[in-house]
């Protein structure tokens, strides 16, 4: 059945198309062939997703037809058709959204290379998700990576450069700590698919070489998850990339990251070592909660609005791993909602802000004084996507933060439900400020008219604050989804 | 005799140690510079310790290549995927580290400097 193909078409289509939109190089013709591409890989996704939800059987794909354990095997189950869906969701939408903002920010003849990395990018982060087997998972982070720092370098700034050497090197250690690891797994299990490394590490995970590799790869994937303090790379990637890259760097690398963490912790250590006989929710948890905390601080005192979401990103980061750390149904259910809601609702206030830097020029608080009188629809949107951040009920931020209170309350541990509720005091006034400035301030005398963005940039984004609010009424797409991914993910690796 | 088994020790695992020295020294380079350059250089020998231990375990002692000869069916062979994966791995070095090399010509360029605390400390962070 073709069907059966579908894994190996999702990563090998991007891969190929990249390498053609880097021969062509015309600007049209490869956003043309990268649009067309995304929308397959989203098409075949939400296909094989439906197809497993339905008959509850993962799809296995034998690389070159060499049999797992030895040979390479894709594996798509309900989480990984979950993040897949995402994926390349976001990037069809991005890519929709960006074809001003690329005309604006990227100089002429890179476009078409643009689109090229942007592909490669994408192979990559639906790679990571799909493989079944360490090693590929490696390759695929470092194929996405690479063309993430090249991405990031694209912007206009000439501090995008240093933000993109800086993440160049936070990544590769990240990635470098994670083979170290899989290397270490792989001395004392001899083999690299996933399924089987999980059986095969049972018997000996108390060995101080299974501890040491499990150590190694929880850190690397933290560096690229961002998770506080490790986050370091992230808010001068995101504030300097062009406004399209941040869109989908956000909304996506490091949400398939926890993915990784995600399977690694839960089906590979398996639940009864590693959380229940290691130290490692304890970490994360004290971890996540200073994210929440200090990202939110810090995102209150900056001046660049992309370099505020970022470090709210920081934050809400901290929500999705604090579900790992709560290590209970309801807690995993709530981490992998906001893993969607989160890409949603970020990657909307970021198109939106795309929207501003294109007309207004900068992205400073002080230059965006009047932007809603002048902005309606933007800054309206910006309020909604506010609204869902903070978690107010009728959006989707509300949603993911009930599942993570009731997975809390749940181990009870009240003082964490406490915690959230005063977070949201922190986007509030983060959020608010600009809310306050875009609003209730005119704008200068002398400064030049403002148009809203152009309407594809508009569109898009509010396709995202509309799904918003639509999935948080009608959860049963993302929180059906999560609750049997969840089960996966709890019944180990089958 | 105790004396001999800290000897084994410390020698039987010397393809261990010197993973170890790689992986301290490249993370000791990449934090203490300033300059872009050789912090990519610490970068890469962090990465060279994963070669060495990936291939390591692979090796065995008059082990030969993994070559199958009619009428040779039980010959001591060594394992050749961690070979294979490590291959990947310099791939994947060179390529980290030829971008690395370029982003720093594109910030000498557009910095005249390629010292971090220059580099960082122009302009508005903020």
């Amino acid at each position: 059945m073709l069907i059966d193909q579908f894994p190996a078409i999702v990563v090998a289509v991007p891969l190929v198309a990249a390498a053609l939109c880097a021969i062509i190089r015309h600007e049209t013709a490869c956003w043309l062939i990268a649009l067309v591409v995304a929308f397959l890989s989203f098409v075949g996704s939400a296909t094989m997703l439906g197809q497993i939800k339905e008959y509850g059987e993962p799809l296995s794909y034998k690389m070159g037809g060499w049999a797992p354990p030895a040979g390479i095997e894709l594996r798509v189950d309900l989480l990984s058709g979950y993040l897949l869906v995402l994926v390349s969701l976001i990037a069809s939408a991005v890519l929709i959204y960006g074809r001003h903002s690329v005309r604006s920010e990227i100089k002429e003849g890179l476009r078409g290379l643009y689109y090229a990395m942007y592909l490669l990018c994408m192979c990559g982060l639906l790679g990571i998700v799909i493989t079944g087997d360490a090693f590929n998972a490696f390759v695929f982070m470092e194929i996405s990576s690479l063309s993430m720092y090249t991405l990031v370098a694209l912007g206009k700034d000439r501090r995008a450069l240093a933000a993109s050497y800086q993440y160049l090197i936070m990544g590769t250690i990240g990635a470098t700590m994670y083979v170290i690891g899989v290397g270490l797994l792989f001395t004392i299990t001899g083999t690299l698919n996933l399924v089987d490394m999980a059986d095969r590490l049972g018997p000996i995970l108390d060995t101080p070489a299974a501890i040491a590799g499990m150590a190694f790869v929880v850190v690397g994937l933290s560096l690229k998850i961002a998770l506080f303090p490790l986050h370091l790379w992230l808010p001068n990637a995101y504030a300097f990339a062009p406004s399209a890259v941040t869109a989908f760097l956000a909304a996506t690398a490091t949400k398939v990251s926890i993915y990784l963490l995600m399977r690694f912790i839960y089906s590979v250590f398996g639940f009864g070592f590693a959380i229940e006989q290691t130290p490692i929710p304890e970490v994360i948890m004290v971890l996540s909660l200073v994210a929440i905390f200090a990202g939110s601080f810090s995102a209150i005192f900056q001046e660049n609005v992309k370099r505020m979401l970022a470090y709210s990103s920081v934050a809400q980061i901290g929500y999705i791993t604090l579900g790992i750390a709560l290590a209970n149904a309801t807690g995993l259910t709530g981490s992998l909602v906001h893993i969607f809601n989160h890409a949603v609702m970020k990657g909307a206030l970021f198109m939106l802000v795309g929207g501003i830097a294109l007309q207004v020029g900068t992205v400073r608080l002080s230059d965006m004084a009047g932007v809603g009188k002048a902005m309606p629809l933007t800054m309206f949107g910006f309020v909604l996507g506010g609204f869902s951040m903070l978690g107010v009920p009728g959006t989707v931020g509300f949603v993911s933060k009930w599942y993570l209170a009731v997975g809390a309350l749940d181990n009870g541990w009240w003082w964490v439900v406490a915690l959230l509720m005063l977070s949201s005091l922190l986007v509030l006034a983060y959020m608010g400020r600009v809310i306050e400035v875009a609003f209730f301030r005119e704008r200068p005398e002398g400064a030049a008219a403002l148009k809203e963005a152009p309407k594809s940039m508009i569109m898009t984004a509010w396709v995202f604050i509309l799904a918003c609010v639509y999935l948080g009424f009608d959860t049963s797409f993302t929180v059906g989804v999560a609750e049997q991914a969840v089960d996966v993910l709890m019944g180990g690796a089958q | 005799m105790e004396g001999l088994n800290e000897l084994a020790f410390v020698l039987g695992g010397v393809n261990h140690w010197i993973t170890v020295f790689l992986i301290m020294a490249g993370l000791y380079i990449i934090v203490s510079r300033s300059n872009m350059i050789k912090k990519l250089v610490g970068l890469s020998i962090f990465q060279t310790s994963v070669y060495l231990l990936y291939v390591s375990p692979g090796k065995i002692i008059g082990g030969t290549a993994p070559i199958i000869i009619e009428g040779a069916e039980d010959q001591l062979y060594s394992n050749p995927l961690p070979h294979v994966l490590i291959l990947t791995a310099i791939v994947v070095g060179v390529a980290t580290l030829a971008l690395g090399l370029a982003l720093v010509v594109r910030v000498n360029e557009a910095y005249g400097s390629i010292e971090e605390d220059e580099v960082y400390s122009v302009g508005d962070w903020n």
